[in-house]
């Protein structure tokens, strides 16, 4: 039930939704716990709330494990 | 999709799979405390792949599962009232309560609605205000924060019609319990990333701390979940057990402040049953005093006495101490179409998981 996935805030309605991008679907979305969200952030969606940002600076995940995995 | 294919890349599980193999040597017990880890975990074939000394090991992190017989059957006398509407997730419909189900209810004639988000609850209450409205609040800190605000705007709102009963409980004193039961040996944990985006990554310093056992905040694709084992697997042979992220992408050590705040202002901790373990201490939320008129715990309702499924093994499924495999009715009394048990309604239930893919 946790499940949450990651779309793309193209529109931002009123302080408390937003319109996301979730793969080529569009959505409108609550956005009161993330109320500093800008058009063109990526945020997980759960339930129909934006309950966290993608940090771009932080999702390294991938070069991190390949550069482990060749070093 | 952005940032979710390249999570997928087959080259990149398959060196992280070889270096899995490279390093292990002794046998290591991995609880993922996560439902949604549990469905991914299946969904990627990852248990067969691993080397035979890695056992994955599931544990309470499905909500409708853990929910009790005593709350399915509150619940149902709540449905049997008078000009009253049930809103809640889908699977909660199908849990078998001591004597009937929210689906057999339903039959019968009581008013119960699927929703996706708690929001549309408020959709309801406010599209029919002579009705009493009660959104069954399941769920962990990733739901818990969209509870709070719903009931928020409720008030904001003004209406009158619309309660909440928190069955919602909370993550980290529920790994204590099982730590400290020492019923199943655990040697790291597979820490659950959406709860983590809200909690931040703190609350699990007792882990390594009283228990010296690693904890890694996981993501829930392939290449994040393979990448966590590596890194438990190394944190285990280091001796040094720590809380690590490995979902930097989405959990910040302070988790969502915004979130949090939303969940200290409408929630109280309260001990909390779960379902095969009991009641524990603090691992539970309810509604403050204050919002007490929205409070759908306030409701006089008789109901019945519980009465549990006596082969049913969910409880032990939940602890980890067996897989479904080792439950007699697995398979061939208990199955999707005609549950015996939580385990096997939710589609993160363990025994679900298994069905499912051990099928295919
Ligand atoms: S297989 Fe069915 S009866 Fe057995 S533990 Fe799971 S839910 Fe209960």
């Amino acid at each position: 039930m946790c499940l949450a996935i990651p779309g793309k805030i193209i529109k931002k309605i009123n302080p408390q939704e937003a319109e996301v991008l979730l793969g080529s679907i569009k959505k409108v979305v609550r956005i009161d716990l993330l109320p500093e969200v800008e058009v063109g952030d990526y945020v997980l969606i759960h339930a129909g709330y934006a309950i966290s940002k993608i940090n771009p600076s932080e999702a390294r995940e991938i070069s991190k494990a390949w550069e482990e995995i060749q070093s | 999709m952005k940032y979710y294919d390249e999570y997928y890349d087959k080259k990149l599980c398959q060196s992280i799979m070889k270096k899995i193999k490279g390093l292990t040597a002794e046998e290591m017990n991995i609880m993922e405390v996560c439902g949604t880890h549990t469905v991914s975990i299946f969904r990627a074939g990852i248990k067969n792949l691993l080397p035979k000394k890695i056992h994955l090991i599931s544990g309470p992190g499905c909500p409708v599962c853990v929910t009790p017989i005593s709350a399915i059957d509150h619940l149902i006398a709540l449905a049997r009232m008078e000009e009253t509407i049930i809103t809640t997730f889908g699977d909660m419909i199908n849990v078998p309560g001591s004597s009937s189900s929210l689906k057999k209810e339903k039959a019968r004639g009581a008013d119960i609605r699927m929703i996706y988000s708690p929001y549309q609850a408020l959709e309801v209450a406010q599209e029919f205000p002579q009705q009493k409205v009660i959104l069954v609040g399941i769920g962990f800190e990733t739901t818990i924060p969209l509870l709070a605000n719903v009931v928020l705007e409720a008030e904001q709102k003004g209406l009158s019609n619309f309660y909440l009963l928190s069955l919602a409980k909370i993550m980290p004193p529920i790994i204590e319990e099982l730590l400290q039961s020492q019923e199943v040996k655990i040697d790291g944990i597979l820490g659950p990333g959406h709860v983590s985006a809200i909690i931040g990554s703190k609350p699990y310093q007792f882990i390594p701390e009283h228990y010296h056992i690693p904890c890694i905040i996981a993501g829930f694709e392939p290449v994040d979940i393979l990448w966590a084992i590596y890194l438990l697997i190394q944190q285990k042979i280091k001796g040094i057990p720590l809380v690590e992220n490995q979902y930097t992408r989405a959990v910040r050590e302070e988790g969502n402040p915004v979130a949090l705040a939303l969940m200290n202002r409408v929630f109280i901790p309260v001990d909390s049953d779960w379902r095969g373990i009991g009641k524990v201490a603090a691992s539970g939320l309810d509604l403050k005093p204050e919002f007490s008129q929205f409070n759908a715990h306030n409701f006089e309702v008789e109901v019945e006495t519980t009465k549990e499924h006596t082969q049913c093994r969910c409880g032990e499924v939940l602890r980890g101490i067996i897989t479904p495999l080792q439950c007699p009715l697995f398979q061939q009394v208990c199955t999707p179409e005609n549950p015996i048990g939580a385990c096997m309604v939710s589609s993160e239930g363990t025994c679900a998981a298994y069905y499912k893919y051990s099928n295919e």
